[in-house]
């Protein structure tokens, strides 16, 4: 399986519509939203069937049985995350909480246990030999590389035979990205022609060059700044990455997401623009060459 | 007065708004909670930069006092320690800094050192003090950088010192409703929502709603990038009864200001007008709810 | 010499399972008794640091070498302490590639990827 991989460095480039006309141009058979803090793919590629739900751990959280507790101070003085608190009686704070199990350790009385806390919740969707593979984050459980991994795994195992796969990633450079960027065939960046997305998008490219990935840019939104798109291309001139087109501002773009459609499903200036870049990736992905 | 700004997820807005209300007020400070991806800094370019490096503690190990058994490998729930040919193996970017097999290590060989995970600028950029949180990359969490900026901030504005309610801060905070965001909002005052007129963005806006009205903090949305039609956000807070501080309309011009990082109140008139009413809100907004919640 | 495989199954003609951190099962193989164990790998509900947990516990069992697809940075740093030498199977089952490596036919594992850094929490 060929998986294709687009991140942006940063969120709002406009990463999951840029996917999601992906998908609906090739008809993939395997996808997946890889942005488990705040998944959106799922609004705009159409599922009729329910999906297969599961909750996912991540590290157990401490909790303490007030029977036992003889109020000793001990996990609460021992605790470096601040996630004991002391009112009336010792209580565990579920979101300091970062299951260390100090408290545990130190508590005489065998008052404290660590439990398992579920994270987040894994959705799978099949229907139509079509397999979409998400999941959500619960508020507060911390960037989880981990539940990325099961994403992607779940996707693996339930369409073993597609030739290729469309996967959304995580924004940001930390260990959500790092999980997505693992065993994919090749990325493509959105980037944002401003002075800030410009710098995200170097470390973005700079962390995928660490994993031997072929890299391709594209540019969303070009000519809302014409000159630091001009900076990008050269930038990827220089740096021998691969070019594969600017996708214009578009009015008609949020409309269409509005209305739960992809701008490939409508007839519009960004449509197009999308259907170019969508061509050179496959072609760069499956022919290789530039 | 502490205001942070959030939004469900990056490219809304967040910076923007955070950037240009602390521009907007006479003398503020701005703090860059985003540690993965600061950007602030890049707008207000401050000067007379005063750095600090951020340490958290991390465990060393005295091979003379080793025995070999393993107790701390076995504690560890990041699995962090190995233990392999009489040697204990340390992996620093996995510790927590939880200090549990130090306190476990029944021969004392384990003691703490220090280790930077990166560092905390401090600038001037006119009137407004800049505060940068920056995380090396590859590090596993940010909090305690957060954490430093927060702590940097409060120790500078001690009540009395000057009148502290009329001190502005505002808090620019990382995307999403992770923990880093929640440390980011424990101490402020009033959440500041930034949310795109698109379903992506209700999704998003929702979520992080959740997570403001959970620290059951005062929230407000500043509606952005507003065009002609239907705004399905706008409706979002209507239905959900959130009060709308104010819709900044989908605009070239401060697109353009944006993406070559300039600060729009301090090149435009309309700018400056459009964010110091949006300032009045949310000061009136600040103090009707202290006076409700007193 | 003791050799250690990720496997999906619990036998020895499963498949090589693809992470060697998370895979659900350690294949133990004996060159000299000529008998194979399974051990059940206690690292793949790890939250994160799963590599070094499972390079622990092949070095426990007094592994020398381990055959797998892939490797995680952390885990291999383990394992190169353990002196454990590790070489990279193909696509056949485990015992296909115990023959393979025995036969001399299986190279060292020279790409080592970053590791995941699940963190949870």
């Amino acid at each position: 399986m060929k998986q294709l991989l687009i991140l942006s460095g940063k969120g709002g480039t406009g990463k999951t519509t840029i996917a999601s006309a992906f998908i609906k141009l090739n008809g993939a058979k395997a996808y997946a939203d890889c942005d488990v803090d705040a998944p959106n793919l799922h609004l705009i590629t159409k599922q009729i069937s329910e999906p297969k739900k599961e909750d996912y751990y991540g590290l157990p959280k401490a909790e303490i049985n007030t029977d036992l507790c003889i109020e000793c101070d001990q996990c609460r003085q021992n605790c470096r995350f601040e996630a004991i608190l002391k009112d009336e009686k010792y209580e565990v704070d579920y979101y300091a909480c970062e299951g260390c199990g100090v408290c545990e350790l130190v508590c005489p009385e065998g008052a404290v246990a660590l439990k398992p806390a579920a994270a987040g919740e894994l959705m799978l969707y099949a229907s139509e030999g079509e397999v979409f593979s998400t999941a959500q984050l619960k508020m507060g459980s911390g960037n989880s590389g981990k539940l990325v991994t099961e994403v992607k795994k779940q996707m693996k195992t339930a369409s073993k035979n597609a030739e290729f796969a469309i996967i959304d990633g995580s924004p940001g450079m930390g260990c959500p990205v790092i999980a997505s960027l693992s065993g994919v065939d090749m990325v493509l960046v959105v980037a944002e022609p401003s002075i800030s997305g410009i710098s995200d998008m170097v470390r973005i490219i700079n962390t995928a060059a660490n994993f031997g990935v072929r890299i391709a840019v594209c540019i969303n939104k070009y000519d809302t700044n014409t000159e630091n798109s001009e900076k990008i291309e050269s930038f990827c001139k220089e740096h021998r990455l691969s070019f594969l087109g600017r996708i214009p501002f578009d009015v008609d773009a949020v409309e269409a997401i509005n209305n739960g459609r992809t701008i490939v499903d409508i007839d519009c200036t960004s449509g197009e623009a999308v259907k170019a870049v969508y061509d050179r990736t496959l072609k760069l992905l499956f022919e290789g060459g530039g | 007065m502490r205001i942070a700004v959030l939004s469900g997820k990056g490219g809304t807005g967040k910076t923007m708004v955070s950037v240009n209300l602390s521009a907007a007020t006479k003398k503020s400070t701005y703090i860059d909670c985003d540690v993965e991806e600061p950007n602030g800094h890049l707008f207000f370019k401050p000067v007379g930069i005063n750095e600090e490096e951020v340490s958290v503690l991390i465990p060393e190990v005295d091979k003379e006092f080793c025995n070999g058994c393993k107790k701390c490998v076995d504690f560890c729930k990041f699995n962090a320690l190995a233990y392999v040919k009489d040697s204990l193996i340390i992996f620093e970017d996995i510790c927590h800094s939880c200090g549990g097999c130090v306190l476990l290590c029944p021969e004392k060989a384990l003691t703490e050192k220090e280790k930077v995970i990166g560092m905390v600028q401090k600038g001037m950029s006119d009137q407004v003090e800049v505060f940068t949180g920056i995380l090396n990359p590859g590090e596993p969490s940010g909090v305690p950088i957060i954490n430093r900026l927060l702590d940097e901030n409060k120790s500078e504005n001690k009540p009395g010192n000057k009148s502290e309610s009329e001190q502005m801060t505002f808090i620019d905070c990382p995307p999403g409703s992770a923990c880093i965001v929640m440390e980011s909002i424990k101490d402020a005052d009033y959440c500041i929502l930034v949310a795109e007129p698109t379903l992506f963005g209700v999704y998003n806006l929702n979520m992080v709603y959740e997570l403001v009205t959970l620290f059951n903090k005062p929230v407000g949305v500043v509606l952005n990038k507003c065009l002609e039609g239907e705004n399905p956000a706008e409706k979002f807070c209507l239905e959900k009864g959130i009060n709308v501080l104010t819709r900044i309309p989908f605009d070239k011009e401060l697109g353009l200001l944006n993406s070559n990082a300039e600060i729009a109140v301090r090149k435009s008139e309309k700018y400056r007008t459009i964010f110091t009413s949006l300032l009045d809100t949310v000061k009136k907004e600040v103090h009707h709810e202290t006076a409700f919640n007193s | 010499m003791i050799i250690a495989v990720p496997v999906d199954e619990k036998n020895i003609k499963s498949r090589v399972c693809v992470s060697f951190g998370r895979t659900p099962y350690f294949l133990i193989y004996d060159t000299d008794s000529k008998e194979d164990k399974i051990l059940d790998n206690s690292a793949a509900a790890s939250a994160g640091g799963a590599g070094i947990k499972a390079a622990q516990l092949i070095a426990d069992n007094k592994a020398n070498i381990l055959l797998t697809p892939r490797l995680g940075e952390k885990a291999a740093d383990v394992l190169k302490a353990a002196k454990i030498a590790i070489y990279k199977t193909t696509n056949a089952s485990a015992k296909e590639n115990i023959d393979a490596f025995i036969a001399g036919k299986l190279s060292l594992l020279d790409e080592i990827h970053k590791g995941f850094h699940g963190h949870g929490g």
